[in-house]
């Protein structure tokens, strides 16, 4: 019996197993994905989840007592209405910009349009610290406008105007980038029609445009809002980073964090970290709701 | 000739004005804006850095501790962008091909760098990662430390510059059909074979400018980096935070400088990625 088997198994005996070998596509089929699947959520575990996770465990390491506890401080309650003021005032004015710039640029196509696209997308690839640097350059007191400003008595660097000119830099791009697409897809037959029935440009745009746009423009402002609020090099540069003075949330942290008040670094690190993931839910409704708006 | 040069630059400086009052409204705000918050900033750096004359500028722009800076920032940005490059095309053809338990939310996960605030990923990272972080004390018996040295930047990279590759690759991943992976099956090649052979090259372009955009990316980042390092010169400090302390120390030539030197790499990165993305559309 084995030696009639011998010149079968032959070729293939310095592998020990044949019957395997020959059904390794299917067994490949199936181990293959797990693999990847382990791998891929082992990697993302260790570079999101865990310091994600991280976040909230050490902010509620003491309880829930002394969370609360550090959002009642002057320097905390300072720090946040700073970031809400911050954000009240760069994302309708960015906003604005946004609407314009896109209006301007998906109505019809034109030399240099993707120059202007390019140019609008030129603060996401500048770092922060740069355009900190370059509000610096400009509005402080060996900068362009320094000795008139200094003259009229108008602080910008080291306080409220700057870090506004700062964020508004930073987050520019967000919501242009959200409506042209939008903008470029519903066309502008409509927009003619109400125009031939006799519609003003504002009816056309309150009646006609934004309701086409809002979802875009919503998501827009959402991105334009979480970075406003976040941002921290281009700001650091240009406020000064004084407590209780010209320290916005961002900037809390990282001093908190430097002084060694872990708790009061990661409190207000948990309610930052709570915009990012009301932004990311909001996201995924609104790519929900351009999705079903696209198969109709 | 002598009479007709003053008309010249006067009917060319009346043009641009006519035209100027020609433009719509949303026109004039854009033109307004970017020209305020972007073209005198921009110009206001340029002008202040040629006036270091070039020699000067060469000479601070390729100072010893500016060159450590560099060396740190493009070369741990490049390796953090190679392993995104790979691991973010792996998890963008797990979310695309496979399902799993859990699925939807990790695909919304992966945007939580872009949501997140850096401040509060440098905290975290810098403490998960010290030598008695959740894992920073796995690695610290093998003599790893993490956080406060080189491997927290890259680390801090990895972090910023992941969902630019996964969300790049992801969508040309999805458009791609799965029948030609099965007719290279079918036609006799192995697994390997079909990775390298069929799936590989029409996703490539995506890898590449994912890669590149995360570059860019983690070139210009400072909020995560400037808390996970220890900012030392020649070990771990970077570019954007050197900017930084020039300018603390009122040494606005050299920050002007360093920072010029960074805006031109944004701007050499940005004309890579433009060129990959055409590069790309060609599969499409």
């Amino acid at each position: 019996m084995p030696k009639e088997a011998m010149p079968n198994l032959g070729p293939s005996l310095q592998h020990d197993t044949p019957p395997a070998e020959n059904a390794s596509p299917k067994k490949q089929g199936n181990w293959v994905p797990v693999v990847l699947i382990v791998i891929a959520i082992t990697y993302l575990t260790f570079i999101l989840l865990i310091p994600a996770i991280n976040v909230f465990a050490e902010a509620f390491s003491k309880g829930i007592g002394a969370f609360l506890r550090q959002l009642t401080t002057p320097n905390f309650l300072h720090a946040a209405k700073l970031t809400l003021f911050l954000a009240l005032i760069t994302v309708p004015v960015n906003m604005v910009f946004g609407l314009c710039a896109a209006w301007a640029i998906a109505r019809r196509k034109f030399p240099g349009r993707a120059l202007i696209l390019s140019i609008i997308d030129l603060p996401f690839s500048i770092s922060p610290v740069v355009a900190g640097l370059m509000i610096v350059l400009l509005y402080g007191r060996n900068g362009w406008f320094g000795p008139w400003l200094q003259a009229n008595d108008i602080k910008i660097i080291f306080a409220f105007p700057g870090m506004v000119l700062a964020t508004a830099f930073i987050c520019m791009p967000f919501v242009a980038r959200e409506v042209i697409p939008v903008l470029e897809e519903a066309g502008f037959e409509q927009e003619e029609a109400a125009r031939t029935l006799g519609a003003q440009d504002w009816q056309i745009f309150w009646r006609v445009t934004l309701p086409n746009i809002r979802w875009g423009l919503l998501y827009g402002v959402i991105l334009t809002n979480a970075r406003a609020m976040g941002e921290f090099g281009a700001v650091a540069v240009v406020s000064g980073n004084i407590t209780g003075k010209t320290q916005p949330l961002p900037l809390f942290v990282e001093e908190a964090y430097k002084q060694y008040e872990t708790q009061a670094a990661y409190s207000a690190a948990v309610l930052l970290t709570l915009l990012a993931v009301v932004t990311l839910i909001a996201k995924e409704i609104l790519e929900r709701k351009t999705r079903i708006k696209d198969v109709e | 000739m002598a009479i007709s040069t003053p008309s010249q630059p006067i009917a060319a400086g009346k043009n641009p004005i006519r035209q100027l009052s020609k433009l719509s409204w949303p026109w004039r705000i854009t033109l307004g804006y970017l020209t305020v918050m972007l073209f005198l900033p921009t110009a206001a750096m340029l002008l202040k850095a040629s006036t270091q004359g070039p020699a000067n500028f060469w000479r601070i722009a390729t100072g010893p501790v500016a060159l450590a800076t560099y060396d740190v920032t493009f070369i741990t940005a490049l390796l953090a962008g190679a392993t995104n490059g790979v691991f973010g095309t792996l998890i963008a053809w797990v979310l695309v091909r496979y399902n799993f338990p859990f699925k939807k939310a990790i695909d919304a996960v992966i945007d939580l760098p872009f949501a997140l605030p850096t401040a509060v990923a440098g905290l975290t990272l810098a403490s998960v990662y010290s030598d008695n972080g959740w894992i920073g004390s796995l690695f610290a018996p093998l003599g790893i430390k993490i956080s406060f040295t080189r491997l927290g930047v890259w680390v801090a990279m990895l972090f910023i510059s992941l969902p630019f590759v996964v969300r790049t690759v992801q969508p040309v991943l999805s458009e791609m059909e799965v029948e030609i992976e099965e007719a290279a099956w079918c036609l006799g090649a192995s697994q390997w074979q079909t990775f390298w052979r069929v799936i590989l090259p029409p996703l490539l372009p995506a890898i590449l400018t994912g890669v590149a955009l995360g570059f860019a990316r983690a070139v210009g980042e400072y909020g995560s980096i400037v808390i996970v390092a220890s900012n030392i010169p020649f070990k771990d400090l970077i570019a954007p935070v050197l900017v930084f302390q020039r300018l603390e120390q009122f040494d606005y030539s050299g920050a002007t400088v360093i920072g010029t030197v960074l805006l031109g790499i944004s701007l050499l990165i940005l004309l890579i990625i433009n060129l990959l993305q055409a590069w790309g559309r060609r599969y499409a």
